[in-house]
């Protein structure tokens, strides 16, 4: 009775904490040459691709690890990690959804994406990455129609090596800084698509990654290119078991968006984010850049981060076509012992660029949460605008809520506009609510996503009912 | 510069009369001075000016003696007319004159502190410098209960005499309890090319109010850098107002901690600045009990290819609940080469707060132009008067009739 007790509670903290048990194949540990050509020689990749690696590496052996940001970790060991980890049945890649190992199938199913039935009622195309590998992509040949390839990057490598030639490292190149250069060194699955001239994406596009093995970093490369005057959108979500040391997680998302093109990225972000006493969880040390490289173009980044212990990224768009535009949307939660330093980067610099930025962060417990941007309109960026609101709420006396954005604008006939509050709950609206017969705890689940709502507006249907859930669950315990 | 450096230092300590003990610890002051050198931009507060490449640029090779051994004669032409006032005169750095004669003598008391070193409160290699080499430093304390009748004006002035020099200035000033003092910086220089380093350090105790203007309003080359350290009491009250015009460089830091419950800080800047010049202001405000307000308004117009930098940061701590803090900066950009950086900054860990900050930059709003214009003036009219009255928001807040209307004259602001 007690252990099953147990096992409830533990799940109602975080219902993702399971653990998988899969035989896995494993790069040996630690960080050399050996092990970079072991992961591109296991994925059978060219040789232009090795070099890219190798490349990196030799980089990533210059960079020193960056210490700016707000929440500090202890010094993580990067030769005491597996940078590879594959479950033993993927080496020769299943065919198809029915040759997948059952259980693989079943974690799926217990993350509620069961690959095989319910997507073709939700009609969303789904390529799940369990540990470093992509194991199923769903609706295949519905996209090839299209003349969408959306497809394990791996894959791509192969199947494509030209269009993965000409992007990979565009948007960021392998002298990138230190968690992005490891990325390119090390990266070993994620996913790639690629939208066709003129064509509307008919489905949505979408990612799980799962981190499964322990000791594993996960580093993934998503690389999404939407040719002239196409559209997709595209989700990402993420889970991993709870364990009481911290995983690392760098992944590399780019975008590039041609003329006309627009490029929408969600992500629901729900790595384990440790227990109450800040103990393990993961360090989510992600870089996502999109660029708007063609005229007209537009990239919107929405996110909603509540999970990791510790959270470090900056979605960020470089606006270099005219008249292109770049969004982000972000909901930043943290409770207990977690940190997060986010925000995003909207660099102007072709003309008429337009640029939105609302986040808003909620921080309870003993967390810290941290809003740091950068607006950056150069000279040659002539009649841009951009507007920033980034707003805070602060449960309790014990966590910590910051805003730090670099505004800087360089020419006059652009515009710059930011701003930033925070505050608490008001009083008034929870007794109002506690009035009408809601607990204290709904209550504050119903502020806090009228307070969200700007963001979850922005979400796909399916994202934005999961999300609002996540929301409430986050907070759970951060009242009374 | 390290043997400039050393040079200049020993011909300093060779005019002064200090123990050995002193001697020591302004050797020490200079060597960590030398390690450090002038801050660049690689550190985080110097991210948008880089002072270490300022000084290469506009001076070259910096000396930092200066012989103070004569006295210079004080110009009375500088002086502000129809506002009597309590004087304070550095002319080349150096004290020639402190008056206050409107002022009840025992009501004022004025230590010289050049004997001994005191610490302050911030580890930048600018202090260090300013400690190493300050000659003379003064402090003044307003005694308890008393109210300053008259303003005082500090004279910075400059001539020709100089070039190429590092001036250190230093002063202390302590408000006793429901004291009061209006005190002016004003800025005159028809030098060229120094590098002053100014350091004040203000105490206000229990009910006391502190009103400090600066005025950097004439053309000038020099590179300036001010310091001023608040620290306040129960119930006290600090109005910082900076005009930031005249300089090539300029960098006003206001560190103000709020340690007593009720007390308020405010600080208002105006950059109105052309050519090439570049200037910042940097405030923290530590918000560091129950029940404190901080306030800040800071208004910039930028012409030619200057460039403004507004690093402004509010931090609350644990404590601080029912905090009050505001923070706004506007630009106008007028040229196209014109340049507005920001960073304004919120760091709180306190959940009983109201804090909100705001930053907008942007060219001057050409509907306004147009609707002045088909009302009858013409295009540089409505355009200096959609100025005036951007900067006019600001001068308002100045709380102090007399030395209102004293700014609003020097800078043409018509009502």
């Amino acid at each position: 009775m007690d252990n099953r007790q147990k096992e409830i509670d533990n799940l109602k903290d975080y219902k993702y904490g399971f653990t998988t048990d899969i035989e896995n194949t494993r790069a040996p540990k630690g960080l050399n040459e050996d092990v970079i050509k072991f992961i591109s020689n296991i994925k059978k990749e060219p040789q232009w691709m090795l070099d890219f690696r190798l490349k990196a590496y030799e980089r990533f052996k210059q960079l020193k690890e960056p210490d700016w940001q707000k929440p500090k970790y202890p010094k993580i060991d990067y030769q005491d990690l597996y940078y590879y980890s594959a479950p033993k049945s993927m080496i020769d890649k299943p065919k198809n959804l029915d040759d997948l190992d059952p259980k693989l199938l079943e974690t799926y199913k217990k993350l509620g994406i069961p690959l095989q039935e319910q997507k073709r009622l939700n009609g969303i195309a789904v390529d799940a990455v369990f540990d470093s590998v992509s194991v199923a992509t769903t609706f295949r040949e519905e996209l090839t129609k299209q003349g969408i390839i959306f497809c394990p990057i791996s894959e791509a490598i192969q199947n494509h090596p030209e269009l993965v030639k000409k992007y990979l490292g565009s948007v960021i190149p392998v002298t990138d800084h230190f968690f992005a250069t490891l990325n390119s060194a090390v990266f070993t699955d994620g996913s790639f698509a690629y939208i066709p001239q003129g064509v509307r994406c008919p489905m949505e596009l979408s990612t799980y990654f799962r981190i499964n093995a322990s000791n594993t970093g996960q580093f993934e490369r998503t690389l999404i290119v939407a040719d002239k005057g196409s559209y997709v959108s595209y989700l990402e979500g993420c889970t991993a078991p709870m364990r009481d040391e911290n995983q690392l997680h760098a992944a590399n998302v780019e975008l590039v968006a041609l003329d006309d093109a627009e490029i929408k990225y969600s992500t629901v972000q729900n790595w384990y984010p440790g227990d109450k006493d800040g103990k393990g969880g993961i360090y989510n040390f992600v870089t996502k850049r999109g660029l708007c490289k063609g005229k007209n173009s537009k990239i919107s980044w929405t996110q909603v981060e509540t999970g990791s212990a510790i959270t470090w990224k900056y979605p960020s768009c470089i606006l270099k076509g005219d008249n292109s535009v770049g969004e982000f949307y972000s909901i930043a939660i943290t409770n207990n012992h977690q940190k997060a330093d986010t925000g995003t980067k909207m660099i102007h610099l072709g003309k008429n660029t337009k640029s939105k930025i609302i986040s808003k962060g909620i921080s309870a417990g003993f967390s810290d949460m941290t809003y740091r941007g950068l607006v950056d309109i150069s000279s040659k960026a002539i009649n841009s605008n951009n507007y920033t609101q980034c707003d805070s709420l602060l449960m309790g006396n014990k966590c910590g809520a910051h805003t730090v954005p670099y505004i800087k604008n360089k020419n006059s006939e652009s515009n710059i506009a930011h701003e930033a509050t925070t505050s608490k709950i008001s009083e008034e609206q929870l007794h109002y609510c506690q009035q009408r017969g809601l607990s204290a705890e709904e209550a504050v689940g119903l502020i806090v996503n009228g307070f969200c709502k700007e963001v979850l507006q922005q979400l796909p249907m399916e994202f934005a009912v999961e999300a609002q859930k996540l929301v409430g669950i986050s907070l759970e315990g951060s009242v009374g | 510069m390290k043997e400039q450096l050393q040079k200049d230092f020993d011909n300093t300590i060779g005019n002064l009369t200090l123990s050995q003990k002193d001697i020591e610890i302004k050797k020490f002051y200079l060597d960590n001075f030398i390690n450090k050198g002038f801050p660049n931009r690689k550190e985080e507060d110097w991210k948008f000016s880089d002072l270490n490449q300022i000084i290469k640029k506009n001076i070259g090779e910096l000396s930092f003696y200066n012989d103070y051994t004569s006295t210079n004669k004080v110009d009375t032409s500088v002086f502000v007319d129809g506002l009597e006032h309590n004087k304070i005169v550095f002319i080349n750095g150096r004290i020639e004159k402190i008056d206050f004669d409107y002022e009840k003598k025992d009501q004022i008391e004025i230590i010289d502190q050049s004997e001994t070193i005191n610490q302050f409160n911030n580890n930048s290699s600018l202090s260090d410098l300013n400690s190493a080499f300050t000659n003379k430093s003064f402090k003044i304390v307003v005694k308890e209960g008393y109210q300053l009748t008259k303003p005082l004006i500090i004279y910075h002035t400059t001539n020709s005499k100089i070039w190429s020099k590092n001036i250190n200035l230093r002063l202390n000033f302590e408000l006793y309890k429901n004291s009061s003092l209006r005190l002016i910086d004003l800025f005159r220089d028809t030098s060229e090319k120094n590098f002053l380093n100014i350091f004040y350090n203000f105490d206000l105790k229990e009910n006391s109010i502190l009103k400090n203007y600066k005025v950097d309003r004439f053309e000038n080359k020099n590179i300036k850098y001010s310091f001023n350290n608040i620290e306040q009491d129960k119930n006290s009250v600090s109005e910082t107002f900076i005009l930031s015009s005249g300089s090539n460089f300029c960098k006003n830091e206001i560190n103000c901690n709020l340690n007593g419950e009720y007390s308020s800080a405010f600080v208002n800047g105006i950059f109105s600045i052309n050519n090439k010049r570049h200037h910042e202001i940097r405030t923290i405000i530590n918000h560091l009990t129950e029940n404190t307000k901080s306030y800040q308004l800071i208004k910039s117009v930028l012409e030619d290819s200057s460039r403004a930098v507004y690093q402004g940061k509010i931090f609350v701590n644990s404590k601080a609940q029912k905090t009050d803090g505001y923070q706004l900066s506007k630009a106008i950009l007028l040229n196209k080469d014109s340049e507005f950086n920001a960073k304004p900054e919120l760091e709180i860990y306190a959940d009983d707060v109201k804090c909100s900050h705001g930053s907008a930059s942007g060219s001057l709003n050409e509907d306004s132009i147009f609707y002045l214009m088909s009302r009858g003036l013409n295009y540089q009219q409505s355009r200096e008067l959609l100025i005036n009255g951007f900067l006019l928001d600001v001068v308002e807040k100045i709380t102090d009739p007399e030395v209102k209307n004293l700014i609003k004259n020097m800078i043409g602001i018509k009502e």
